[in-house]
């Protein structure tokens, strides 16, 4: 009787999720769906804890105390502006779970382990591993605690496929004989060293894809940890995050025209340097007066975000730059591109934060045919997004990206912090065109100056 | 493990992908940071297994495991659900103060 109600408590949480995950494909439906999940885990949490396994509680209630402290205490003060790293290092938390769950079934049964039931705990703890350690490097980067750009070293490719190589055949051994422990521990080690050499050499402004593999890996690495305790919530869940994850990936690699094992093996950086020529002109300096006076008298202003904006914390300053141009009358529209920022929707939160409505938020597809009757483009931050280099010239390391093409509006200015090439190391020959004016200084700052000049004007 | 229990894990497995599919390729990239968060709260659930390992107390080296792993799933559990909703209650369709003219 007890076991039904344990198996229904599962399956109830598991219809809960895919309610909650579908309530997420509108906004508006996206926090009771939301509700719902939280629900189903409150219900998965309690049948779990009435298992008959379970004897003793002091452990349990100890780390949960801990957890919701620590989970708490992130989840309330953690700046939006900060959602990549957190991102990173929940994924990281999750992984470790998985992994450290794996560890203890195999310090518990080891040998006795049968085929199938080693291979799940195999791919739990490889892939728990791996990701633990490869978003700690992540967060390490995102926080800045590591310089953002590419680690390279000669041979890095094929010593880094190799040791890949060896922690697969300890894999592959312990399979057809679970007993040898010293294999499993050595799986281990190396899929912890593996995490790090893998992110290591990539650059902070790959990080979408990056962050949305590892999430793949995480949720992966809890669905093995369902196969291996034969538990179908945990596959459930665990699925629909793996899988929720390799669409994302899938979604950043279309937006930079890249291939996941291009941007896992590429090394962005350290390529591009060798091609950063673009015949020259001159790039124009605009003052924030000017560019005010046709800001306030435009009919139509684009806004295009960048990983700028969130470093500058530049969101609410643009929105009141914003509410004083539409108080003109002017129409504003804030253009997204998919790999904006560092993680999937990150340019989205930061402006739904500074409470612009997101009927104002605009994909590629439906600004691009815009810009033609734009009066002025403001690209905050931004780079490689608006890049004209990769529609015009096929040599370009970026060529093929879809951009939001910005140098189709009659006047674009971009505000940049100082004329270096950001943080891809590409030149961007949008900067030279006749239309394009450059406005130095923090974006914070610019923005300001820009909003008092409007209401001057 | 009965070969039977084995094929059904797998019909579960294969089933919950291609539903996670078709709901999440439902997600507006607007709400993908949500998505993510939400995702990663949802599969702290491997809670349900650090659970386990932690009350079955049968050596004190599963136990600490156990007590680590209930540590990292309840933070990503408490952290990314109230995380998602953080985020979720700023999404508006309207400004607040709606000061919209187009052309006079």
């Amino acid at each position: 009787m007890k076991t039904y109600f344990i198996e229904f408590s599962y399956l109830l949480a598991s219809i809960l999720f895919i309610l909650g995950l579908r309530g997420l494909s509108h906004p508006e439906t996206a926090r009771r769906g939301m509700h719902l999940a939280e629900f189903g885990m409150v219900t998965a949490v309690i049948g779990t804890l009435l298992q008959r396994e379970i004897i003793s509680y002091e452990w349990i209630i100890a780390g949960l105390l801990l957890g919701s402290t620590i989970g708490l205490a992130m989840g309330i003060w953690v700046p939006m502006t900060a959602m990549p790293q957190r991102t990173a290092l929940s994924h990281a938390f999750g992984a470790l779970a998985a992994s450290l769950v794996g560890v203890s079934e195999y310090y518990l049964h080891g040998a006795k382990l049968g085929e199938f039931r080693m291979g799940a705990l195999g791919f739990e703890v490889l892939l728990g591993s791996l990701t633990t350690t490869g978003s700690l490097v992540a967060f390490a980067k995102l926080q800045g605690l590591v310089p953002g750009t590419p680690f390279t070293y000669k041979g890095q490719n094929i010593f880094n496929l190799s040791l890949l190589a060896v922690t697969i055949g300890c894999f592959l051994v312990l399979f057809f004989n679970p007993g040898t422990a010293v294999l499993f521990y050595l799986m281990l080690g190396l899929a912890f060293i593996f995490g790090i050499l893998l992110v290591l050499p990539i650059g902070a402004a790959d990080m979408p894809v990056v962050i949305a593999l590892l999430n793949s890996y995480a949720g992966l690495a809890s669905a093995a940890t369902g196969f291996a305790i034969s538990n179908n919530v945990l596959i459930i869940a665990g699925t629909l995050d793996g899988g929720s994850g390799f669409i994302l990936s899938i979604v950043m690699c279309k937006a930079m025209n890249r291939s996941i094992t291009n941007v896992l093996f590429g090394a962005f950086g350290s390529v591009s340097t060798a091609t950063a020529t673009t015949g020259g002109g001159d790039m124009r300096e605009a003052n924030a007066e000017d560019v005010a006076v046709q800001l306030a008298y435009a009919r139509q202003a684009v806004f295009v975000p960048g990983y700028g904006m969130a470093t500058a914390q530049a969101q609410h300053a643009l929105r009141e730059l914003a509410n004083a141009l539409e108080d003109r009358g002017v129409t504003v529209k804030y253009a997204i591109h998919p790999v904006a920022g560092r993680m999937p929707g990150h340019m989205n939160v930061l402006l739904a934060e500074a409470n612009v409505p997101y009927s104002q938020l605009y994909e590629l597809d439906h600004i691009n045919p815009e810009f033609p009757s734009t009066d002025i483009a403001v690209v905050i931050g931004a780079n490689d997004v608006v890049n004209t280099a990769a529609r015009d010239n096929a040599n370009s390391p970026i060529a093929g990206m879809p951009i939001l093409e910005v140098d189709k509006a009659k006047l674009v200015v971009v505000l940049k912090r100082g004329r270096g090439k950001g943080f891809s190391g590409l030149d961007n020959p949008l900067f030279y065109k006749a239309n394009c004016e450059m406005l130095y200084g923090d974006a914070k700052e610019s923005i300001v100056r820009l909003t008092q000049a409007v209401h001057e004007a | 493990m009965s070969s039977e229990t084995v094929i059904a894990t797998f019909y579960v497995f294969i089933l919950a992908a291609f539903l996670g599919y078709q709901v999440i390729s439902r997600v507006p990239p607007l709400l993908h940071t949500p998505l993510m968060s939400a995702t990663n709260a949802i599969s702290g659930i491997s809670l349900v297994g650090s659970l386990v390992t932690a009350g079955a107390h049968q050596t004190t080296v599963s136990a600490v495991l156990g007590f680590v792993a209930v540590v990292c799933s309840t933070t990503n559990v408490v952290g990314g659900f109230v995380i998602t909703d953080r985020m979720l209650k700023m999404f508006k369709r309207k400004a607040t103060p709606p000061t919209k003219k187009s052309e006079d």
